[in-house]
């Protein structure tokens, strides 16, 4: 893989994952498009210009980790390894298939690559904040990343992982809500209101990053950020559109678990050109 | 104490206290051993760890679901953890993490669970667990541990942090006779036949072992003569010398201070049906208990040699 900090061709990469997650999902006629779509820009700014990681090293002691704790996510972490070469690109259509290393959702016994098998929502801000620890008692400059959706900060155990991780001065752990203010239900302010956000995990001890999530620089400004932030663990609270790219799909609760069909993945892929 | 046995069955210490001590031995020898616990570091005995080596030891607060998935962070990056907190709630506010991040992906988590039972005593139910073991054998992967004493339990944790795979060990608040002399030496997966005998098998685990054992001296007293084994795994479980014993003795009862239901019992129900089908009679819990001092709960919920002399007594009338 080439790595790069250009937005311009950091956004060439974008359009390319999300025509996988459209194939992709398209080929396993299920999955959840619209919660991948709306996470491209903050995975492929993070795994092209801010991770420190090898594909020729996947098990590098001193990788910075990822997590996708929004598991259900996983084809966009899949488009982006495959693209980064940890995985083969010409399976990414087997997703969600018997014996696929592309399962519903990440799964470290098929991808050893993945840092932990997720899905179950809300756990992977404790999971990192654990490697956190680990990097500060090896004194390691690793720095651990997790992906979080915004329905699933609803989880209580999120809370308790935030209070621990301003507690324990995790300034080496970003988290960064994918707030695209839809769930499987319909929109986050009618299922469970999530406001005021950025006031929750300021009281709660982080340093607070407001952003659009789809904007290359600003993440890459917020990522300098939260890795110039001591003492205290950086969130970034990403402003997303759900569906983000595809016009039809996009702020419509329905392609949060509903995969496209034969003409709409020609539209989309159209749109995507 | 029994007359014809070789156990004297003295007070030890409680395994919660052989499991905080060990933990701080092996934090000496292990640099990548660290410890997690749930505001209750005193009660679980990590205390001695944490007093050694604070920068490994991981105060988590009241928060169980939070700490065994920070553990499992910590595994991940290749530390050996060991998270605890009382049995009845690391297993049951844990049990899903433990589901996703431990067991499903194999990861090297060591969970102990201390006041397990309900010899805990005067706290009463909400904090007595009776079904850790049901939770803890229900994950595959996790190896699951029920030493009976210190001697065992001081192995069962060094075993715990030597092997590369989930672990839960169960320890007990109160002080617990010691069966073992301090060299004994045991095997991952192998119960110990305590006692020979050929009439039936008694089948214990932790604090159970012992009221086998003075079972045994009551049924001698009888013309009885009582097989006693100590199951100190209960996951991988020992079903060669649980069938031999069947065949060879033909009755079983099993005794632990678990819900009869999902415990040991059920185990060796299923492996017994397997193997060597026999008649077995179960002492256990069926029921949620009450607040007491741990002996008078012991001994009114019928977790006692008298109430295993009598399950024998009944297995003995079933066997043909």
């Amino acid at each position: 893989m080439q790595k790069t900090s250009n937005p311009a061709e950091l956004a060439g990469i974008c359009r390319q994952i999300r025509r996988h997650i459209i194939t992709m999902t398209g080929a396993a006629k299920s999955g959840h498009p619209g919660g991948s779509l709306s996470a491209v820009e903050i995975l492929v700014t993070l795994y092209w210009d801010v991770l420190r990681h090898d594909p020729a090293q996947p098990r590098w002691p001193e990788r910075d980790r990822f997590v996708l704790s929004k598991g259900h996510a996983a084809p966009v972490l899949y488009g982006v390894l495959a693209e980064c070469g940890y995985t083969p690109v010409e399976s990414l259509n087997t997703l969600r298939k018997l014996g696929s290393i592309y399962q519903g959702h990440p799964d470290v016994r098929f991808i050893p690559a993945l840092e932990a098998s997720t899905g179950s929502l809300g756990e992977g801000l404790s999971v990192v904040l654990g490697m956190g620890l680990a990097a500060k008692l090896d004194n390691s400059p690793t720095r651990s990343y997790v992906v979080l959706g915004d329905g699933e900060i609803q989880e209580g155990q999120i809370w308790e992982a935030a209070m621990f991780g301003a507690f324990h001065k995790a300034d080496n752990v970003c988290a960064i809500v994918d707030y695209n203010r839809i769930q499987l239900d319909g929109f986050t302010k009618d299922i469970l209101d999530l406001e005021p956000l950025a006031a929750k995990w300021q009281s709660f001890g982080w340093h607070v990053i407001e952003l659009d999530g789809h904007d290359i620089a600003a993440l890459q400004a917020a990522f300098a950020e939260a890795a110039a932030t001591k003492g205290k663990p950086t969130v970034l609270i990403a402003h997303t559109v759900k569906g983000k790219g595809v016009s039809f799909m996009e702020n419509n609760p329905k392609y949060h678990g509903v995969a496209p069909n034969a003409e709409e993945i020609e539209l989309a892929l159209k749109e995507l050109a | 104490m029994p007359a014809n046995t070789k156990f004297e069955l003295k007070l030890g210490a409680p395994t919660r206290e052989a499991f905080g001590r060990t933990l701080a031995e092996l934090g000496k020898e292990n640099p990548n051993i660290v410890v997690g616990d749930a505001d209750l570091t005193k009660s679980t005995m990590t205390t001695y760890f944490a007093k050694a080596f604070p920068e490994r030891l991981f105060e988590c607060g009241i928060a169980e679901a939070n700490m065994v998935a920070i553990g499992a962070g910590l595994a991940m990056s290749g530390k050996i953890p060991f998270v605890s907190s009382f049995s009845a709630f690391i297993m049951t506010k844990g049990f899903e993490q433990m589901r996703c991040l431990v067991a499903y992906p194999n990861v090297n988590l060591k969970v102990v669970g201390t006041h397990s039972g309900i010899s805990i005593g005067e706290d009463g139910p909400s904090q007595m667990s009776m079904e850790d073991l049901a939770l803890a054998c229900a994950l595959p992967n996790f190896t699951v541990l029920s030493p009976a004493d210190e001697v065992a339990t001081k192995w069962a944790v060094r075993w715990a942090a030597n092997h590369v795979g989930p672990v839960f060990i169960r320890c007990g608040r109160v002080k617990a006779p010691v069966i073992y002399d301090a060299d004994a030496t045991f095997e991952i997966g192998k119960g110990v036949e305590l006692l020979g005998g050929t009439d039936v098998t008694l089948v214990a685990t932790g604090l159970l072992t012992a009221e086998c054992i003075k079972a045994s001296d009551i049924l001698a007293g009888e013309g009885i003569s009582a097989r006693v084994i100590d199951i100190h795994t209960i996951k991988p479980l020992d079903e060669e010398l649980l069938a031999k014993a069947a065949r060879e003795t033909g009755a079983l009862v099993v005794a632990e201070e678990h819900l009869v239901d999902s415990g040991l019992g059920a185990r060796v129900a299923q492996a017994l049906a397997r193997h060597a089908p026999a008649p077995v009679e179960f002492v256990g819990l069926t029921r949620y208990a009450e607040s007491g001092s741990p002996d008078e709960l012991l001994d009114h919920y019928g977790m006692r040699a008298p109430e295993v002399a009598a399950a024998a007594r009944k297995v003995l009338a079933r066997k043909k």
